[in-house]
């Protein structure tokens, strides 16, 4: 086992202020376990007081070398680490790289099948901001909420369930469309969920938005400029609740977003309340595209008829030697990607999701690399800490919404 | 057909220390609040609305190490977390035990890198191995059921010399 790193105060003297260091200010550990840092993150913190003056994040507890193991396995192969990188938004992942994927090698997706990802990455993104909600009700002392979030979100993992047969890493997402079509119960259950959600969306803002608790907790507290949310890249929620309007997916839609009708809400204050009123007006929007995709959802193919790169359904291989042989190649070689490097980017829940794939003709990625928007996020916390209390520090960190995962990788 | 029954009769329960022990011991286990990955999402989703571990005596999650009694390691451990697993570890005070919930906790899983150990057991003794990838809410209440069974069966002579 290696042993635990020892750090000598003077191996961090640079990084704080000339009190530290004459011993008028604390230096505080937060981390990497703790209940309100969502995951392993750990944060040194200098305080006067009670109040932060310096806030250092120190990451890489949950470094997983997924891109490494990504270029290690075939194209197709690959997909099963995305799921893991930001782990609520698991088919947000697929899609960013699947769709890198089809850039990559030129690939069509079905027009029903870019109707169900969107159906599916939308009811992906109303799980995560539960989840959201959750725990940043929870880290503040708001235990019911936590308890409804969970209630709605177990709707939607048994839709993907439904789908793909498991509830969090589905893999449902593949280059040239799905691994399978929907099945009949799909239509009922999104159905279900669209009639209730909005209701319960509700319920949330009657417990949280007005509850003078919540609001004093959250409101001024961690403010983000614009200016600086542009200069340190964030994306998301966050960038909108600063007066940014950028949102990929009407800025640059992808599979099919240009058809749905949607707002993208943006406010103005760049406080946690606001970037909590963004999220909560997003699950509005979400439902709004979802239904529309529901209401539209084309007949067809699920999945590209390329039988360079998109196995044959396995009902084929019984009666086509054709559909056997395509089969045994993509699952034992996989599929050769020309000799050239690709970005491409979808909006997950929390900002830009990218995705930068470099063929080298081979049916490996050369290099894979993943522009995750969690590590833009957290290197604005020390910017919205700095001046605050730490028990307000927990609010902050809840409302720029980051996953360990997403960070380190 | 001794004592016990005339004793039962009168409203008295004979039984062992043992038995008194390990039953209290099962009843109200605390399992340390610390998720490292994705299985920790499916970890509170096991506490949250729909499973409800609090039917174990579970629903108390203590965030300090020195106030649990089982850590539940939720997800894949790094080479950078895991010596912090072990102080944790250290720190919860006797009796404790460790549940490795999935497949990364228990052998790796799918990453077989650099970067991450090859199941916890390298850093922590496990009493439990839940596997999936992440395990659902219901396996990881069978894997605490299972640790339930395993510690009704401690003999009180063992925890003395461990």
């Amino acid at each position: 086992m290696t042993e635990l790193q020892e750090v000598s105060f003077d191996d961090i003297k640079h990084l704080v202020s000339e009190r530290a260091i004459s011993g008028e200010n604390m230096l505080l550990n937060m981390g990497p376990q703790h209940p309100s840092t969502h995951g392993v993150l750990r944060l040194l913190l200098e305080l006067d007081g009670e109040t932060v003056v310096n806030c250092i994040p120190d990451i890489g507890y949950l470094h997983t070398g997924i891109e490494k193991n990504m270029e290690a396995k075939t194209y197709q192969k690959a997909e099963v680490m995305s799921d893991r990188l930001d782990y609520m938004n698991t088919t947000g992942n697929n899609l960013a790289y699947v769709m890198a994927v089809e850039k990559l090698v030129d690939l069509d997706v079905p027009e029903r099948a870019q109707a169900i990802r969107v159906i599916i990455v939308e009811l992906q993104r109303i799980a995560s901001h539960l989840i959201f909600l959750a725990a940043t009700g929870l880290d503040l002392a708001a235990q019911s909420i936590f308890l409804y979030c969970f209630r709605e979100r177990e709707m939607i993992l048994d839709i993907l369930e439904l789908c793909s047969g498991q509830r969090m890493m589905t893999t449902y997402l593949r280059p040239g469309g799905l691994w399978r079509d929907v099945p009949p119960e799909f239509d009922g259950a999104v159905r279900d969920f669209l009639k209730i959600f909005p209701k319960r969306v509700d319920e949330y803002e009657a417990l949280l938005t007005k509850n003078p608790i919540f609001v004093d907790r959250m409101a001024g507290i961690g403010i983000l400029t614009r200016e600086d949310a542009l200069t340190y890249g964030v994306t998301g929620p966050i960038l909108r609740a600063s007066g940014v309007d950028w949102d990929l997916r009407k800025a640059r839609p992808y599979s099919g977003y240009e058809q749905y009708d949607f707002d993208v809400p943006v406010l103005t204050k760049g406080d946690s309340y606001a970037r909590y009123l963004v999220r909560i007006e997003e699950f509005r929007q979400s439902v709004r595209i979802i239904q529309q995709a529901m209401d539209k959802l084309p007949g067809g193919p699920v999945r590209s008829e390329n039988r360079k790169f998109v196995p044959p359904p396995r009902s084929e291989i019984g009666v086509s030697m054709e559909a056997l042989i395509h089969h045994f190649k993509l699952w034992t070689e996989g599929f050769p990607a020309p000799k050239a490097s690709i970005y491409s980017a979808v909006e997950s829940p929390r900002g830009e999701l990218g995705v930068f794939l470099e063929g080298d003709g081979g049916p490996k990625p050369y290099r894979i690399h993943w522009r995750t928007p969690s590590f833009e996020n957290l290197g604005v916390l020390p910017v919205l800490a700095k001046g605050h209390f730490v028990a307000d520090l927990v609010a902050i960190i809840g409302s720029i919404d980051i996953v360990l995962g997403d960070i380190d990788r | 057909m001794g004592v016990e029954q005339k004793l039962g009769d009168m409203g008295i329960v004979t039984t062992t220390l043992e038995q008194v022990v390990n039953w209290s011991r099962t009843r109200a286990m605390w399992p340390m609040l610390f998720g490292l990955a994705c299985c920790a999402i499916e970890m509170m989703a096991a506490q949250a609305s729909n499973y409800d571990m609090s039917r174990f005596g579970m629903e108390l999650m203590r965030a300090s190490p020195r106030q649990s009694d089982l850590m539940i390691v939720a997800g894949r451990v790094s080479k950078k977390m895991g010596p912090v697993v072990r102080r944790l570890y250290d720190q919860m005070p006797e009796p404790q035990w460790a549940i490795a919930m999935g497949d990364c906790a228990s052998c790796g899983g799918v990453f077989n890198n650099y970067a991450i150990f090859q199941g916890v057991d390298e850093v922590i003794p496990v009493d439990v191995y839940v596997a999936g990838c992440p395990p659902r809410p219901e396996a990881l209440i069978h894997g605490v059921l299972t640790l339930y069974e395993k510690v009704g069966g401690e003999k009180l002579k063992d925890a003395v010399n461990r």
